[in-house]
């Protein structure tokens, strides 16, 4: 069977691989958008705590043989609490200043980071399996579905609409959407907002942690991991509107299989489509394609 | 900067703005810097001074944005990259002579700077850094995959030639004066832009962009043109480096190069005259005495970049600067 002359085992095939680095987009950018919208400033460290969650369950596994399923949260954890000291003691200092110091220090504590783990590690994958249960495949007939792969953009998808309606829904997340627009005021209301941007920093960073441990069985665990990819989260998140929520979520996917499907159709392109687009939507709304205002 | 008292003139608003006169320590400075750079290649390896030279013009050159637009641009390497890919192409494949190949360079990298400034200078803070990065990345996938920029393997072997068909620079001390030339010249173009009723109006736009349209400025068109200047010559910059080490690479263009020029500006001083100069020869001793520990200069140079954000946010000219009460 071909569809517009590609055999449609390839086009299902990237298909899946777009929706795996859909999801990957989807929960990274959904991570900048957060902090990005109480804290203003772009994460630039995003990639490298995204590297560290993998390295987190790789430890576990090894020093404590503590398996995937456990490191589904402690990664996370580990990873925030890493974020939470790194806004306690760094990025707190900073709110007072124009907001691009806190994008020069993130890109600092990235090259840190990303550094001492290659010194240690190398820039060769250090190998992590999928967990038993999640191994195999299903045949579908017109193509192989691998079920860990089935499994992250499952529960990719849950994690980003679970973080949508808690933001969206939930007293908790009106508190934050208060406090995005006028925190002065929401502190005045007895609320206690350094609070809630350090937890909220730490929240981003665990979801790029998380993204991590998911993306170790794929990708293997790799201190460059996250070095070249948030740049394109970066294009993905400018696309979508910075800030917005459900923007993130659905570029992010939408953009994974425009990236797969530019694989089948015209591969020399596959790197740079998702910054043309960008270019192209800029011309179109320079506050990206949910943003509200630039 | 000092204000001397002028009788009220009654001229459109345009004219109003004085050029400043040069003051003295700022001549000074430049003397020294001069005399220095005039002595250095016989104290100091040529090559080393040659390759902090060119990143002192890419500094100045990124500077102007940064330093006087409040611009960040995380995307410089775009133009340092593919200008270097345009004058070792024009050197090695139709065979230009030097000054042609770094012009068709400095062309090249105005052109791209023309196309990516008009795309991305509406936005500011924030989304420019994150839209010039993805459009930096997007020049550096080009470069590996086209066919004229040899991919991996870069252009390589780019003859050095004659320059106006005397000067042989294949002589490093010959190559080097040349280079300090070109630096020189872009150095005082920089210096020039800011130090005008051009400058100024870019001032007043940082400052205060809404002031400054209401005066009648219209700040995209300004900030468009600082951006180009911005660009053409980090191009120069990019263009001269690839004659002098005869190869033009995927490193130039590469966006940790980006993040190397952010990094030589902040130490040396935002928005200060010398500060990116100073910043990048900083940076260049500090990678050629750290390139054995592998990636431990990625390391310091993270640490450098925290460091200089939380307690050091003028540099080091900045804060020599403060010292002695005058601008430098």
């Amino acid at each position: 069977m071909t569809i517009f002359g590609v055999p449609a085992q390839a086009l299902f095939g990237q298909l899946l691989i777009g929706l795996i680095n859909g999801a990957f987009y989807a929960m990274l950018s959904l991570g900048l958008s957060v902090i990005f919208g109480l804290l203003n400033i772009i994460n630039f460290a995003h990639g490298a705590q995204y590297m560290m969650g993998a390295f987190v369950a790789y430890f576990a596994l090894q020093w404590a043989g503590l398996g995937y399923w456990p490191s589904l949260l402690i990664a996370p954890v580990v990873v925030g609490l890493f974020g939470v000291l790194l806004e306690r003691t760094m990025l707190k200092r900073l709110y007072h200043l124009d907001h691009l110091y806190g994008l020069l220090l993130t890109f600092g504590v990235a090259l840190v980071v990303q550094g001492l783990f290659r010194n240690e590690f190398g820039s060769s994958g250090l190998p992590y399996a999928a967990p038993p249960q999640l191994t195999g495949g299903y045949n579908l007939g017109f193509m192989f579905l691998p079920t860990y792969r089935a499994w992250v953009v499952v529960f990719s998808l849950v994690i980003c609409l679970g973080t949508w309606y808690v933001i969206e829904r939930t007293k908790l997340g009106a508190y934050l959407r208060a406090a995005t627009e006028n925190p002065t005021l929401v502190q005045a209301f007895g609320i206690d907002v350094p609070r809630m941007i350090t937890l909220t920093y730490g929240f981003g960073v665990a979801l790029a942690a998380l993204a991590g441990v998911l993306a170790a069985p794929i990708y293997q665990v790799n201190p460059l991991m996250g070095a070249d990819l948030i740049i394109v989260v970066f294009a993905v998140v400018v696309i979508g509107g910075l800030g917005s929520i459900m923007g993130s979520i659905v570029t992010g996917f939408g953009l994974g299989v425009v990236e797969g499907f530019t694989k089948v159709f015209y591969p020399e392109a596959s790197n740079t489509v998702i910054f043309v687009i960008m270019a192209l939507v800029l011309l179109v709304r320079p506050s990206g394609l949910f943003g509200r205002t630039a | 900067m000092s204000v001397t008292a002028k009788p009220a003139i009654a001229a459109p608003a345009r004219d109003a703005i004085e050029t400043p006169a040069v003051p003295t320590h700022q001549l000074a400075a430049f003397t020294v810097m001069l005399v220095v750079l005039v002595a250095a290649p016989f104290f100091v390896y040529p090559v080393f001074l040659m390759k902090a030279l060119c990143f002192a013009l890419f500094a100045c050159a990124f500077n102007l944005l940064i330093g006087y637009v409040g611009l960040l641009s995380f995307g410089h390497a775009a133009f340092l990259g593919s200008a270097g890919y345009a004058s070792a192409y024009a050197a090695k494949v139709w065979g230009f002579p030097p000054e042609l190949a770094i012009l068709s360079g400095t062309l090249a990298a105005g052109a791209l700077g023309t196309i990516i400034g008009a795309l991305t200078i509406r936005s500011r803070g924030i989304y420019f850094a994150n839209i010039t990065l993805a459009f930096a990345q997007m020049i550096f996938f080009f470069s590996l995959q086209a066919k004229f920029t040899g991919g991996e393997d870069g252009i390589q072997a780019v003859p050095r030639g004659t320059l106006l068909g005397v000067l042989d620079l294949r002589q490093t001390y010959t190559m080097y004066f040349v280079v300090l030339a070109v630096f020189l010249i872009g150095f005082l173009i920089v210096y020039r832009s800011i130090h005008s009723p051009f400058g100024q109006v870019l001032k007043a736009i940082r400052e205060n962009e809404p002031r400054a349209t209401s005066l009648g400025y219209q700040p995209e068109h300004y900030k468009l043109i600082a951006f180009v200047i911005s660009a053409t010559l980090s191009g120069t910059a990019g263009a001269t480096k690839a004659i002098v080490f005869q190869l033009a690479s995927l490193t130039d263009v590469h966006w940790t190069m980006s993040g190397e020029v952010v990094l030589m500006t902040l130490l040396g001083g935002m928005g200060t005259v010398f500060g990116p100069v100073v910043g990048a020869f900083l940076v260049i001793s500090l990678e050629h005495y750290l390139a054995q520990l592998g990636s431990w200069l990625t390391i310091v140079q993270g640490l450098i970049f925290v460091v200089c954000v939380l307690t050091f946010r003028r540099g080091v000219i900045g804060e020599l600067g403060r010292l002695l009460k005058k601008p430098l």
